[in-house]
């Protein structure tokens, strides 16, 4: 690690022992969580490096300009200042971007969001680096800039990049739509609104670029992917891959807001230029300008079905605003279209979804990616079908629920459980919250301690909504996890080593690393290596993938690790039935077993002072492109569904909203840590809530209005009723231990059943989320 | 300008402190405690919380020079000895699961901390006026209410409990938190 530590007890990236024991479906506690509790755990923020420097980036004020100059020299004769840096400066490709390299790294003759970085500056303080970047003098021709998704996608709209504003259009068509709907018995049209969300994790943007004496460069950083960030960085400072070593530092959240580049560049051309180790750690405003957020969206549907409440057709124009720069807007679009009738069985399918460049912040990844913004039309518009049916809202749902076997939109059969009836039916039978007392305690209403009611003005509403999201990346994306698994016997007793470059961001995949180790191996004791890319790609910590992938590349490892352990048993000790029939055998303990629990040979007797190690590269089953005109293709491999019921109390009076209590059942397939499932449930249900009713970056003109956490609202533990959670366990044979990925759905159906009880105690359509007071009380 | 105050129970000096930084900018890089973390710099957040003569601040609020002469407890000066001795707050934040990315912990802990020692048991509403100033993006805040309730139960069954010579509650206890969890994963199959 070339000389770099933090100043505190922890190095940079820890090697986390777990000798707790734990394992798959055990909850054992994080291997992490001492030095988190003790404050000692080393997120990125936190690094250090004797000689470091700061970095500091100056962004531009204005969503659209051309640059007509850049003068750096006052912020160069500033004392302290190491280096001043421009686009001019970047050696290798001058744009980035995770599938069109189409961000530059720092601005390129004009810029198009309000944020993009200019000039980066390295100084011996903070603060001087800060006020150094504030010298820079730039030259701006403001230009007026594209903000309106829509207007941007018309024929000879202004063009926010040579290539046109479409960025992605994607089809899919099923059966007959137009001759369904002359068939329909009720139609119901609904147009909906989606506000920009933020990831808002709480650890900044940062990271430490510490040159290296063979020209490279190693990088600590938090991010969700480190390959897809060395493959970038590299070709930015022109550099071939193998000279830009990443490792994971303490990453304080992601939800998708790490998986675009951030400071990555930036800090490694500072320190290349500077020769010393360069940290840059972003403050919160900057943060907003940092990362990429949720899609805006704009939908319209509509839904065709018979007297009885059965859906014979849905059509949809879902538009996303992707902001500035592509990001990861051409596969959230695909989601949106593919998932946009959500989990139902429809014959009939016509969804056009547009991802449109425009000049206001750009948009990406955050958990639901597309399926979120779908997931509030589809469900808003089964509750309106319901009223127009003068049936139950989950009574509709459950005459449309698809099953297994059914075949979705894109043509895929859904092959292994979809239980969106189970969840429903037992959501219904959970019980209700107690209604208000006469006289609340002040905390319990709307409002809270501002004793803005005592109960008067205050009408209950429940709601229901069921969401579904693709497990993994689609559309046939060589999808994959490395692991590197060892095993040895150290003082006697049998240690493994688990390496991957998989990031853990909270998540607990450390966890799960040596909760698989210890069930395929028998081994209490499990090392899970600091993640870095000396070993293959994991791919990234996104799609609620990687307890499926790494898991998989994991268990793989461990397979094979435990075959040649079985070999050598055979080999070594004169046993050849021992390497005969390993599916009969077992490693327990440090013993080969059994399958009748009989010791037949001692892990230190076959192994003595050799290690056995495997590297797998692990993928999951391939999946397909979408034909580009009609969308058919398999191009998920795994659904996973949630559903949600809320209650709400609402003061009618104020428009303020209090959620009584949120629930959801959820299947995982196999809870591989059901505490961490919860805590995942619980997490994904209240970004839901904030996306509901209070959670919006809002922009007009193109420039973010609350780039603050005083004026952008998160939920707090106030805001958060009790979750009650019920998991269902329902195996996918096609899955490491038939588990199905849990990050996302909790955060896909929490935002439409609270809509939904808001609409059932006002009686208000409610299109747009997050809802605000004025629409609750007209005013 | 020179900054003295106490830390953790040590007497710690800084020299070259620029005015216009705050307490937490001079624990977290001038004397290397920097378990605080800086998440918001508005006091919005409450992951920088730290003990400001007993009182719980958020010490990126804390111009550096207010805290001259005075007495500063962190995060890292709530447990003493090695790796295994946590105080009862945090070694229920770690068994209750309460802990993601555990950016907010350390806030969280000094606030829990806090309440506790006001508050031997506090009732839920209790705990979530006392906690609404620390933000949490991870959790949904149900494990950190179940770790709340599970400290203020240890303390309670057992007042030695944040004495670090005091015997490991957690056996008994942890049987009482798998039996939250069992609660709340009920319906699982």
């Amino acid at each position: 690690m070339t000389g770099t530590q933090a100043r505190t007890p922890p190095t940079v990236a820890e090697q986390l022992i777990s000798t707790v024991g734990g394992r798959v479906g055990d909850s054992p506690v994080r291997p992490d969580g001492t030095l988190k509790v003790k404050g000692e755990f080393a997120y990125s923020s936190d690094l250090w490096a004797e000689g470091m420097l700061w970095g500091a980036t100056l962004r531009s004020p204005h969503p659209r300009a051309r640059i007509r100059g850049i003068d750096i020299s006052a912020a160069l004769r500033v004392p302290g200042v190491r280096a001043v840096l421009t686009v001019d400066d970047v050696p290798g490709s001058k744009v980035y971007g995770l599938e069109f390299a189409d961000q530059p790294v720092l601005a390129l003759g004009e810029v198009r969001y309000q944020g993009e970085p200019v000039a980066i500056v390295a100084a011996d303080q903070p603060e001087t680096a800060r006020r150094a970047a504030g010298l820079v003098d730039v030259g701006y021709e403001v230009a007026s800039p594209v903000t309106d998704p829509r207007a941007a996608m018309r024929r000879g709209a202004d063009r926010v990049h040579p290539t046109g504003n479409v960025l992605r259009h994607v089809p899919v068509r099923r059966g007959d739509v137009a001759a369904a709907a002359a068939a329909a018995d009720i139609v119901v049209r609904g147009d909906y609104e989606v506000g920009m969300q933020d990831q808002a994790f709480l650890g900044p943007e940062s990271g430490l670029a510490v040159p290296a004496e063979d020209g490279g460069v190693e990088l600590f950083v938090a991010t969700q992917w480190l390959h897809a960030d060395r493959r970038q960085v590299a070709a930015c400072l022109g550099l071939p891959p193998e000279k830009v070593r990443l490792t994971l530092a303490g990453v304080g959240g992601a939800f998708g807001a790490r998986e675009d580049l951030s400071m990555q560049v930036h800090a490694c051309l500072l320190a290349l230029r500077t020769g010393r180790p360069v940290k840059i750690v972003y403050g919160r405003e900057e943060s907003f300008f940092g990362h990429v957020h949720r899609h805006p969206a704009r939908l319209s549907y509509e839904h065709g079905a018979t007297r009885d409440g059965r859906l014979r057709y849905v059509r949809a124009e879902i538009v996303l605003d992707g902001g500035a720069y592509a990001s990861t807007s051409a596969a959230v679009a695909s989601n949106a279209a593919t998932l946009g009738v959500g989990p139902y069985d429809v014959p009939n399918v016509a969804v056009d979804c547009f991802a449109v460049y425009t000049n206001n912040p750009p948009c990406g990844a955050m958990r639901g990616f597309g399926a979120v913004q779908a997931c509030f039309g589809y469900e808003s518009q089964l509750d309106r079908l319901a009223a127009e049916l003068g049936l139950d809202p989950v009574e509709v749902r459950l005459r449309n629920a698809m099953t297994e076997g059914t075949v979705v939109p894109t043509g895929q059969v859904v092959d292994s459980a979809a239980p969106v009836a189970e969840l429903l039916g037992r959501l219904r039978n959970l019980p209700l919250p107690p209604d208000l007392p006469a006289a609340p305690d002040l905390r319990e209403l709307p409002g809270g301690v501002s004793g803005t009611t005592h109960g008067e003005g205050v009408a209950r509403g429940v709601g229901y909504a069921v969401g579904m999201k693709n497990v993994g990346f689609s559309e046939g994306f060589d999808d994959y996890s490395t692991a590197r698994v060892r095993l040895e016997v150290i003082g006697g007793e049998p240690a493994v080593q688990v390496h991957t470059a998989a990031a853990e961001v909270g998540q607990g995949l450390v966890t799960v690393q040596a909760q698989i180790a210890r069930t395929e191996l028998g081994v209490q004791r499990v090392t899970i290596q600091p993640a870095d890319t000396t070993v293959g790609s994991s791919g990234s910590s996104s799609a609620s993938r990687q307890t499926y992938v790494t898991g998989g590349a994991v268990k793989a490892a461990c397979e094979q690790v435990r075959a040649e352990v079985l070999r050598l048993a055979g080999e070594r000790l004169g046993r050849q039935e021992l390497g005969h029939q390993p599916a009969d055998l077992r490693l327990d303990g440090g013993k080969v077993v059994s399958r009748g629990g009989a010791v037949l040979a001692d892990l230190a007797e076959v192994l003595g002072s050799d290690a056995v190690e495997r590297t797998v590269e692990w993928r999951h089953r391939p999946t397909y492109p979408l034909d580009p005109r009609t969308g058919q293709g398999r191009a998920h491999v795994q659904y996973a569904f949630a559903a949600h019921r809320a209650v709400v109390d609402v003061d009618v009076e104020l428009g303020l909203v209090r959620v009584v209590e949120l629930a959801c059942v959820q299947d995982v397939g196999k809870a591989i840590h059901p505490d961490a499932v919860l805590g995942q449930i619980h997490g994904g249900s209240a970004q839901g809530l904030g996306l509901a009713l209070m959670e919006e970056i809002q922009v007009s003109g193109g420039v973010v209005r609350n780039p603050s956490f005083t004026d952008y609202l998160l939920p707090t533990i106030l805001d958060m009723p009790p979750t009650r959670v019920d998991v269902l366990e329902l195996a996918d044979p096609h899955a490491p231990y038939g588990l199905r990925g849990v990050g996302e759905p909790p955060t896909i159906s929490s935002t439409p059943a609270i809509v939904a009880a808001v609409r059932a105690a006002t009686g208000r359509l409610l299109r747009r989320v997050p809802i605000r007071p004025e629409h609750l009380t007209g005013t | 300008m020179r900054l003295t105050c106490t830390v953790n129970g040590q007497r710690r000096q800084a020299d070259g402190v620029w005015e216009g930084e705050s307490l937490l900018f001079v624990l977290r890089d001038r004397m290397s405690l920097p378990g605080s973390k800086n998440a918001c710099e508005q006091g919005e957040c409450g992951s920088c919380t730290v003990y400001l003569d007993g009182l719980p601040v958020c010490a990126c609020l804390v111009a550096a020079g207010q805290a001259q002469d005075r007495e500063v407890v962190t995060v890292e000066g709530l447990a003493t000895g090695d790796d295994d001795d946590l105080d009862p707050v945090q070694r229920a934040y770690l068994d209750a699961g309460a802990v993601q990315c555990g950016f907010c912990t350390p806030g969280l802990v000094v606030a829990t901390h806090d309440l506790l020692h006001r508050s031997g048991r506090p009732t839920d509403p209790e705990i979530r006026e006392a906690l609404a100033g620390n933000l949490c993006r991870c959790t949904g805040y149900e494990k950190i209410l179940d770790a709340v309730r599970l400290a203020a139960a240890r303390m309670a069954a057992d007042p030695t409990a944040g004495d670090p010579a005091a015997a490991d509650p957690a056996a008994g206890d942890r049987a009482a938190h798998r039996r939250l969890a069992g609660r709340l994963v009920g319906g699982a199959r």
